[in-house]
């Protein structure tokens, strides 16, 4: 796998994102899935950037690579406050103007782009990994 | 992302192009600030160009929309690309905000 890890701070997302896409470019998905990717990937890390760190200052690790050749991986590793963002409730997707809130979506959204997302903490680190799979043959590659 | 506005009769047209996202979500709300500070109230978003946007964006339009609101006026989505408009009904938001095929649909509900 292909690591990069920079400051945790918002000026390093686009640097992540491009990190990503090459890699999944490399891996010889759609360009709708990379979109998708990179989306996922940006939920994870703004939510890294606002919440890791209370302190200030901490690092993001990402790391791209496949797994058996059928699986693009991407995991996202910080070493800040314990979090996992699946266990929180999905937001109300049902509720109108007035009572919707800001924020919450985020999550949510990596859970439908991702095919499958894991979360584990190990040795105080906070370790989310997405998984796409390879696409069929024959997929509209736009 | 690049922001342009033309007023029309009916109210501005905001002309995305490229990325909606946390980095460039704040410059839209300005954008869109900036025009509500002068009384307009109807605002449509052309987005033929816009290629992507993420819960930041979301969140911008929905700041907008709520301001939009408590004034009588509206926001209207036009031209929304495939990922975008995908984000869009996962989230709930295409019921919430209106989205149109084109920007002729969208002015003339106006």
């Amino acid at each position: 796998m292909e690591a990069l890890e920079l400051p945790a701070v918002l000026e390093n997302l686009d640097t992540f994102v491009e990190f990503v896409r090459s890699g999944a470019v490399s891996f010889g998905l759609s360009n709708k899935r990379i979109l998708e990717i990179e989306l996922a990937l940006e939920e994870a890390l703004v939510n890294v950037f606002q919440n890791a760190y209370p302190e200030g200052n901490g690092l993001v690790e990402v790391c791209v690579g496949s797994r058996n050749e059928k699986e693009f991986v991407i995991e996202i590793i910080d070493e800040g406050v314990p979090f996992d963002p699946l266990a929180r409730p999905d937001p109300d997707v049902t509720q109108g103007i007035e009572e919707r809130e800001i924020g919450g979506l985020g999550i949510f959204l990596v859970k439908d782009m991702m095919d499958r997302v894991e979360y584990r903490r190990e040795d105080a680190m906070n370790v989310l990994t997405f998984l796409v799979s390879k696409e069929q043959a024959g997929h509209d590659k736009t | 992302m690049e922001i342009s506005a033309e007023k029309d009769q009916k109210g501005v047209v905001v002309c995305v192009t490229g990325r909606m996202d946390a980095v460039s979500s704040p410059a839209f709300e300005k954008a869109v600030d900036a025009w509500l500070e002068k009384g307009e109230t109807m605002i449509v978003v052309d987005c033929c160009n816009l290629e992507y946007i993420s819960s930041s964006g979301l969140r911008s339009i929905l700041t907008v929309a709520k301001k939009l609101k408590t004034r009588n006026g509206k926001i209207l989505l036009a031209s929304l690309t495939s990922v975008v408009k995908e984000v869009f009904e996962i989230s709930g938001f295409s019921t919430i905000i209106p989205i149109y095929d084109s920007l002729e649909g969208a002015m003339a509900d106006l």
